[in-house]
C-alpha cells in the first residue's frame, strides 16, 4: 500500500510488521520518531504481543535487547550517534554472543563538538563490532531492509544494524509502498533461536574464553558474517519476487558498464550522486555509481566485479578516520584492482549539504587528474587557516569549534 | 521476620539442618534434593563466601520456583570462576553479558518471558558489589524504577576482588585494598559517606528489599522465598566474606559474616514497599574489634600502633546501625 | 541445540574439573570423646543414648544406655553425676541434666516393661559372683549377656547391697531397685541369698566355677574412740540404715547427733528427721567447704531442718548429752583442737565415719595382696590370684554405686577375655572433645530443667521419694540441650556450608563423607561443625 509518510514512521510500521516481541529505547535525535511510533503502537495494542520498555540509557537498551533475545524473543531497538557509542560495549557483546537483534541507527555525527546532524561517523565507529551493517539509500529501502534484517539476523544468529541517514531519511516525508502483514509473514518466518535460556534445557551463555579458543571464536564470527554474502543476493531476489521491487542486496551499480570513473558511496547521498553523474554523462563524461548496501560483511567480490572496468574510483564518504582519511576508501583499496586510482572525498560531515555543483566539480578534477587523493568537499580553507594561525600565535588559543563559528559569522547570524 | 526460629530444639534452627525438624521445616541446603545450582568443580578460592552465597540463594530460588528459573550474571568473580570455557558450574539457564548491565539483561529476559506468557519462569540477576553499586548502578536503578519482575541479588564482598582487590563504593572505611593502600597518615579506605544500596533500593519503594549473610542460612533462604512471593523488582543484598580480599583464614568465612552481623557492622533486615518489616536481632553482641582483628585488611588498625580512634569510628557506625535497625533485643 | 562454540556451555560440566588437587589440608570426620562419657565411672556412652532420646526414641536410648549400665532407674537417682560436672554446656548456661534424663529413661523402662536384649549363646563357662550389690549385679549382668552361666552368692537376705542397706528409701524407692534387680535375674542369673561365702576357693571348687568376681562391699562400720558412760546410746550408720529395712525401725530418740561429714552422715540425719527426731544434728570437725558430702545433699538436708555443727569433735558422750570441742583450721587446713568445749543435748549418737571390708573369705587364698584393708587388683580387675577378680567397695576406689557398677562391667569384660585365654583390649580412648573444639554459636539458648521436688512438709514426715522424675516433655527438652560434643548429630552444617558441594550426605543415621575430588580444604566445615566432629589434617603429597 502506497503511503506518503515520514521515514521514521515508515520504519516503525515496517518493524511492527516484523512482529517484534521486545522493543527497548532511549531517546536520541534523530531516532526518536521511530521509537515513538512503535511505542504508540504497543500502547494502543495494535502491536501485540510486544513489550515496549523505556530504559534509562542506550547501554541499558542494548542490554535489555540482549536479555530478551537470549530468552528467545525477537528484539529491536534504535539509536544514533552518542547513543551508539554509549551502548558500544553491549553492541560488541550482542555480536559476540550471536544474538539476532535488529537495531536502526539513524546516522548522526559524533561530538565534540556536539552536532545532531547527519553523517556516518557513528555507524563507522562500530564497523568492526561484529554486526551486519546495511545502509539504506531511500526510505523505501530503509523500510524494506528492516524486514530483510530480521530474517538475516535470525538465520545467521547475528545482530543486524540498519543504517539510515538521520533527518535526511528519518524526517523526510516520502511516498513508500508499505507491505501487508501477510506479505511480511510469508517472507519472515517466526523466530527459531539457535540458543535460548530455557529451564527445560539449561545452558550457560557468555562463558569466559581464554587464549586456547578465543581465536577460533573470532574466526567463527568472521565465517558466520561472511555467510551473509551468500544469503543476501538470493534473498534480495526473493524479496523482489514477493514485494515487486529492488531493495537490499549487497551493492547497487548504476551506469557502471562503460564507466571510466565510478563513484562509490553509502546511503541517501547516492541519489544526489546519481543526478550529478547523469548530468556529467549528458556532457560526455563516463561516470558510474556503485552504492554499497551491505557494508559489513564487506562484499569484496561484488565490489571488485562492479569496479573491474573503472580506471578511477571516487569514494565519497560521510565519515573519516582522523589521521588516515577515508574509511570506506580503505576498504575499497583492499578490493579494487585500481587501488592506486582510488580517490577519497569526505563530504556531508555534521550535516553539511552535499550539492551537485560541488560534486561535479570534484568529480571532474579527479577525471582531469588534478584532484588530490583526499579531498574535504567544500572545506572553508580560510577559516581553517585562521584557526591554525591562531594556534601558532597563542598558547591559549581557545576552543577551535567556537572560534571557527565566530570566523564564519554563524553565531551572530543565528542569534539574530 | 519471615523466618521464625524454632525454640527448644537441641540446636534451635541455627544449623543448616536439624534431624529433629519435620521435612517441610528444613532448609533447602540440608536436603539431598537441593539443586546444587552452582556445581562442584568451580574455580572459586578456598572458602569463597560468594560461591556459598550464590548456591544458597539460587538453590532456594530453584526450590521456590520449582526449577523454573533463569539467571543473568554480571562480570566478576562469580562469573569468572563458574564459567571458564570449556566448563560451566551452572546447572540452570544462565547468561553473562557485561559488567554493568546485568539488571537490564534480566529486564530483557523478564520481558521476553512475559511476552511469551511464561509467567511461571522467574528471573534473577546477580553480581558482586562492584557490578551492583558502581558500574551496574544505573541499570539497577532503572530496573527498580520500572519495577521489572526481577530479583536482583548482590553478593557484597566489599571490593573488586576478581581484578585483585581494588576499592569499590562498597568497600568499608579503613579497609586496605590495592587502591587504598595501608600507608600514610590515614591508611586504608577513606571514611566517605557510604553507599547504602539496600536503603537506595528501599527509596525506590520496590516491593521487597532484604539483606542477609552467609552465616544465617535459614534467614537467607526465607528471604529468597519471601522475595519470590512478590512480582516486580526485588533486591537481596548478601554479605559474602572474601578470604582473599579480607585477608582472613579460609575457614573463617562464615564466622566473619556472623561477626559482621553480631557486631552491628552489617544490619540484617527486610523491607516491604519501602518500610522495614523485620530485623535479625543480634544474639551475642561483640565489639567491632572482634570482627576487624582476624582480617589483614584492617591489620594497620592494630599494628604498629593501635588506632583506637579509627576503631572507635567504626564502632560508632556499628552502634548507629544497632540503633537505627533496633538490632538488640529490647530488655 | 547447536550451540555457539565455546561461549555457550553445557550445564554442570565443571564436574570435569577436580579441584581436590588444590588441597593442602584435608578434613576428616572423627568421634571425639564427650567429657560426660569421659567422666562417667560406669563408662556410659551418655552422648550416644541422649542422641536417641533427642528424637523421642526412648527405648533405643534406654537400650543404648543399658549396654553399659543395667540399672538406669537406680543410677538416675543415686548417681552423683560427675558427667554433669564435666558437661561442656556448663560454659554456655548450665550443664545438661543427664541424670534426670537417665532417671526418666529408667522409670520409662520399668513402666513399659522393657527387657534386655537376649544374651549371647551359652559359652559353657560358669562364673561365681560374690555379693549382690551394684558391682556384683553389674558383673552378673554383663557376664550373662556374654553367654556365661552366672551365680550370685549373697550373704544378706536380699539383693542390692548398699543400694538397699545404705541408701534411704526417700532417695531410692525399693520397688525401683527390685524391678531393676529382677530384670537382671530374668537373664538367667542365679541369685542365692543368705549364702555367705566364707572360703572362696572352696566355694569355687564345690560349684565348679571357672572364675569368680568378688564384690562383697564394705559393711563394717568404722568406730572412733569416744569416752562414753554406759547410759550413752551410740550406734553406727550401717546399723541405722540397715535397720530401716527391717521390721522394727531404729529408736534414735528426739535429739540425734550424727558424727561424720560424708554422704552417709547426711543420709542418717535426714532419716532421723523422718523417723520423728525433732533435732538431727551433724557434728563435723571441718568446714562445709571441706565436707566430703556433696553440697546439694547438704543443701537438701539443711532445707529439711538438719543442723550442722561445723568445726567440732565429740569429746565425750553421756546420758542425754554429749560434749563437743571446737576446732580451728590451721594454715594447712587441718582442724586443730581449741580447748573450748560445749555441751549438747543428745538422745543418741550415730557414728558415720566410713566402713571397712570383711575380707575373711580370702583368708585361705594364697598370695592375695591386701593393702589398707582393701584388695589390690590390676588394671584388668584381677587380684594377684588368677581367676579371682574383685571390684566395688572392696578395692581401692571411690565408693559410689556408679563406680561399683563400672567395676562390674569392666571386670566382666576382662573375665570374659580371660576365660577365652585372651586379654580384653578396650582400644585407645578418643581425644577429648573439649569446649574449644565446639562452635557453640549454633546452639540455641535453653536453660536447664530441674526435676520437681517433693514439698518440704512431706519430705520430713515420710519416706516418699524426694526428687521426682521429669515428665516426657521436659525430659525430651533436657535431652535436646545436649551439645553432642565430638560426635556428629547430623545437623547438616558441613553439608550446607561447603562452598564446593564436596560433602556427601549419606542419609539418616549414616552421617556424611567428603568428596575429595572437589574438596579444596578450606576448612569451613571444620570451623562450623557445632560439635567438633571434623578435624583438618595436613595433606600428604
Amino acid at each position: 500500500m502506497l503511503k506518503q509518510i515520514e521515514g521514521s514512521k515508515a520504519v516503525a510500521e515496517a518493524v511492527a510488521l516484523c512482529r517484534p516481541e521486545v522493543i527497548c529505547a532511549y531517546p536520541i535525535s534523530p531516532q526518536t520518531h521511530i521509537v515513538e511510533g512503535l511505542g504508540e503502537m504497543v500502547k494502543s495494542g495494535e502491536l501485540a504481543p510486544c513489550e515496549f520498555i523505556n530504559v534509562e540509557s542506550e547501554f541499558a537498551a542494548m542490554s535489555v535487547a540482549i536479555g530478551a533475545s537470549a530468552a528467545g524473543a525477537r528484539a529491536y531497538t534504535a539509536t544514533a550517534s552518542q547513543g551508539l557509542l554509549f551502548m558500544a560495549e553491549a553492541v560488541f557483546n550482542a555480536a559476540g554472543m550471536g544474538l539476532p537483534i535488529v537495531m536502526t541507527v539513524a546516522n548522526r555525527a559524533i561530538g565534540a563538538p556536539i552536532n545532531i546532524w547527519n553523517d556516518h561517523t557513528d555507524s563507522m565507529s562500530q564497523r568492526d563490532c561484529g554486526w551486519i551493517q546495511l545502509f539504506a539509500e531511500t526510505n523505501q529501502e530503509a523500510l524494506d531492509l528492516h524486514i530483510q534484517a530480521f530474517r538475516l539476523a535470525e538465520e545467521l544468529s547475528l545482530p543486524v544494524m540498519v543504517c539510515m541517514d538521520g533527518f535526511i531519511l528519518t524526517h523526510a516525508y516520502e511516498r513508500v509502498d508499505m507491505p501487508t502483514q501477510a506479505q511480511v509473514d510469508a517472507f519472515l518466518p517466526p523466530f527459531q533461536p539457535r540458543q535460548v535460556l530455557d529451564p527445560q534445557e539449561p545452558v550457560s551463555m557468555g562463558a569466559m574464553v581464554g587464549p586456547e579458543a578465543f581465536t577460533e571464536v573470532r574466526y567463527l564470527a568472521h565465517v558466520k558474517q561472511m555467510q551473509a554474502l551468500d544469503l543476501i543476493p538470493g534473498w534480495a531476489a526473493e524479496f523482489r519476487q514477493a514485494f515487486g521491487r529492488d531493495s537490499g542486496g549487497l551493492v547497487h551499480a548504476y551506469r557502471t558498464e562503460d564507466a571510466d570513473t565510478v563513484v562509490v558511496a553509502l546511503g541517501s547521498v547516492l541519489g544526489t550522486i546519481k543526478d550529478t553523474v547523469d548530468a556529467l554523462r549528458d556532457k560526455g563524461h563516463k561516470f558510474g555509481v556503485l552504492g554499497i548496501t551491505c557494508f559489513r560483511p564487506w562484499p569484496t567480490v561484488a565490489i571488485r566485479e562492479a569496479l573491474a572496468g573503472a580506471k578511477r574510483v571516487i569514494v565519497l564518504e560521510k565519515a573519516f578516520g582522523v589521521g588516515l582519511g577515508g574509511i570506506v576508501s580503505s576498504n575499497v583499496r583492499t578490493t579494487s584492482n585500481a587501488a592506486d586510482s582510488v580517490f577519497t572525498v569526505i563530504a556531508g560531515l555534521g550535516g553539511r549539504p552535499i550539492t551537485r555543483d560541488s560534486l561535479a566539480r570534484v568529480f571532474l578534477e579527479v577525471e582531469a587528474g588534478t584532484a588530490p587523493a583526499l579531498t574535504f568537499l567544500d572545506l572553508n580553507r580560510a577559516a581553517v587557516d585562521r584557526a591554525l594561525a591562531r594556534e601558532r600565535e597563542s598558547r591559549r588559543s581557545g576552543p577551535i569549534a567556537e572560534a571557527l563559528l565566530k570566523d564564519i559569522g554563524l553565531v551572530t547570524a543565528q542569534l539574530r | 521476620m519471615s523466618f521464625q526460629p524454632v525454640k527448644f530444639y537441641q540446636t534451635g534452627t541455627f544449623t543448616v539442618g536439624n534431624r529433629l525438624l519435620p521435612d517441610n521445616e528444613r532448609s533447602v541446603q540440608s536436603t539431598v534434593r537441593r539443586t546444587n545450582s552452582l556445581n562442584s568443580g568451580h574455580r572459586a578460592c578456598q572458602g569463597c563466601g560468594e560461591a556459598l552465597g550464590a548456591r544458597y540463594a539460587i538453590d532456594a530460588a530453584m526450590e521456590v520456583t520449582n526449577g523454573q528459573l533463569i539467571a543473568a550474571n554480571a562480570t566478576g568473580c562469580l562469573e569468572v570462576f563458574s564459567t571458564p570455557y570449556p566448563e560451566t558450574s551452572w546447572q540452570i539457564p544462565w547468561v553473562h553479558s557485561l559488567f554493568g548491565n546485568t539488571a537490564a539483561v534480566a529486564t530483557g529476559i523478564a520481558a521476553a518471558l512475559r511476552v511469551k506468557g511464561r509467567s511461571e519462569t522467574r528471573v534473577v540477576a546477580q553480581g558482586g558489589d562492584g557490578g551492583t553499586t558502581d558500574i551496574g548502578f544505573g541499570c539497577l536503578s532503572g530496573m527498580f524504577e520500572r519495577n521489572d519482575d526481577v530479583l536482583y541479588i548482590c553478593y557484597d564482598n566489599g571490593g573488586y576482588m576478581n581484578t585483585g582487590v581494588q576499592r569499590s563504593s562498597a568497600t568499608p572505611p579503613a579497609a586496605r585494598t590495592a587502591t587504598t593502600a595501608a600507608v600514610g597518615p590515614t591508611p586504608g579506605n577513606p571514611f566517605g559517606q557510604g553507599k547504602d544500596l539496600p536503603a537506595i533500593a528501599m527509596a525506590h519503594n520496590i516491593p521487597y528489599v532484604a539483606t542477609a549473610t552467609v552465616s544465617e542460612l535459614r534467614d537467607l533462604e526465607a528471604k529468597v522465598r519471601r522475595a519470590m512471593e512478590f512480582r516486580g523488582a526485588r533486591y537481596l543484598h548478601i554479605l559474602v566474606p572474601c578470604p582473599l580480599g579480607w585477608g582472613h583464614d579460609s575457614s573463617l568465612t562464615i564466622r566473619m559474616a556472623r561477626l559482621a552481623h553480631e557486631s552491628g557492622i552489617f544490619p540484617v533486615f527486610e523491607a516491604e514497599n519501602g518500610e522495614v518489616t523485620g530485623v535479625s536481632k543480634i544474639r551475642r553482641q561483640v565489639p567491632v574489634e572482634e570482627y576487624l582483628k582476624p582480617q589483614k585488611r584492617y591489620a594497620h588498625l592494630f599494628a604498629p600502633r593501635p588506632r583506637e580512634d579509627v576503631i572507635r569510628r567504626i564502632q560508632e557506625a556499628a552502634d548507629r546501625n544497632i540503633r537505627r535497625y533496633r538490632l538488640l533485643e529490647e530488655a | 541445540m547447536r550451540k555457539p562454540f565455546a561461549i555457550t556451555l553445557d550445564p554442570g560440566s565443571s564436574l570435569a574439573n577436580h579441584t581436590g588437587s588444590w588441597r593442602t589440608l584435608r578434613p576428616e570426620y572423627l568421634d571425639r570423646l564427650p567429657p560426660c562419657n569421659n567422666a562417667c565411672p560406669a563408662g556410659e556412652n551418655i552422648q550416644a543414648w541422649l542422641f536417641h532420646a533427642e528424637s523421642g526414641d526412648y527405648e533405643a536410648a534406654w537400650r543404648s544406655l543399658a549396654q553399659d549400665n543395667p540399672m538406669p532407674a537406680v543410677m538416675g537417682r543415686v548417681c552423683y553425676h560427675p558427667c554433669e560436672g564435666a558437661c561442656n554446656r556448663a560454659h554456655l548456661d548450665s550443664s545438661v541434666g543427664i541424670n534426670s534424663v537417665e532417671h526418666f529413661l529408667g522409670d520409662e523402662a520399668l513402666k513399659r516393661g522393657w527387657k534386655f536384649d537376649p544374651p549371647a549363646p551359652p559359652t559353657g563357662r560358669k562364673v561365681l559372683v560374690v555379693g549382690a550389690g551394684p558391682s556384683g549385679l553389674s558383673a552378673a549382668y554383663h557376664l550373662a549377656r556374654l553367654g556365661h552361666a552366672v551365680e550370685i552368692h549373697e550373704a544378706g537376705p536380699m539383693a542390692g547391697g548398699m543400694m538397699r542397706f545404705g541408701i534411704p528409701k526417700y532417695r531410692l524407692p525399693r520397688e525401683v531397685l527390685d524391678g531393676e534387680v529382677q530384670r537382671i535375674l530374668d537373664l538367667g542369673v542365679v541369685l542365692k541369698v543368705n549364702a555367705k561365702v566364707d572360703d572362696v576357693m572352696a566355694t569355687m571348687k564345690a560349684g565348679g566355677f571357672d572364675a569368680v568376681f568378688l564384690a562383697v562391699g564394705a559393711h563394717i562400720a568404722k568406730r572412733a574412740y569416744i569416752p562414753a558412760n554406759e547410759a550413752a546410746k551410740i550406734m553406727d550408720a550401717v546399723q541405722v540404715l540397715r535397720g530401716m529395712e527391717g521390721e522394727s525401725k531404729p529408736l534414735l530418740g528426739r535429739r540425734v547427733v550424727v558424727y561424720g561429714g560424708g554422704n552417709t552422715a547426711i543420709d542418717v540425719a535426714r532419716t532421723a528427721r523422718r523417723l520423728g527426731a525433732e533435732e538431727a544434728m551433724i557434728v563435723y570437725r571441718r568446714t562445709r567447704e571441706k565436707m566430703p558430702a556433696h553440697d546439694f545433699e547438704v543443701q537438701d538436708a539443711l532445707e529439711e531442718g538438719v543442723l550442722i555443727k561445723w568445726l567440732s569433735t565429740i569429746k565425750e558422750a553421756g546420758e542425754g548429752a554429749i560434749t563437743v570441742e571446737k576446732m580451728a583450721l590451721d594454715e594447712k587446713g587441718v582442724p586443730q583442737p581449741t580447748g573450748e568445749f560445749e555441751k549438747l543435748e543428745a538422745d543418741s549418737v550415730v557414728l558415720a565415719l566410713g566402713q571397712d571390708v570383711d575380707l575373711s573369705l580370702l583368708d585361705r587364698v594364697p598370695g592375695m595382696r591386701i593393702e589398707g584393708g582393701v584388695v589390690e587388683v590390676g588394671p584388668n580387675m584381677m587380684t594377684s590370684q588368677p581367676g579371682i577378680f574383685a571390684g566395688g567397695d572392696m578395692v581401692p576406689a571411690e565408693r559410689t554405686v556408679t563406680v561399683a557398677i563400672g567395676h562390674g562391667k569392666k571386670a566382666a569384660r576382662h573375665i570374659d577375655a580371660w576365660l577365652r585365654g585372651e586379654a580384653h583390649d578396650p582400644g585407645p580412648k578418643h581425644e577429648l572433645a573439649t569446649f574449644d573444639k565446639l562452635n557453640t554459636w549454633y546452639y540455641s539458648d535453653a536453660s536447664k530443667t530441674v526435676r520437681p521436688m517433693l514439698d518440704l512438709q512431706k519430705r520430713v514426715t515420710s519416706f516418699d521419694e524426694v526428687v521426682m522424675a521429669l515428665d516426657e516433655t521436659t525430659a525430651l527438652f533436657e535431652a535436646r540441650r545436649c551439645l553432642s560434643c565430638g560426635n556428629c548429630f547430623e545437623c547438616d552444617n558441613c553439608y550446607g556450608v561447603c562452598p564446593d558441594n564436596a560433602v556427601v550426605k549419606l542419609g539418616p543415621g549414616n552421617r556424611f563423607r567428603f568428596n575429595y575430588d572437589y574438596c579444596k580444604g578450606c576448612g569451613v566445615c571444620a570451623a562450623e561443625c557445632p560439635c567438633g566432629a571434623i578435624r583438618m589434617v595436613p595433606e600428604q603429597i
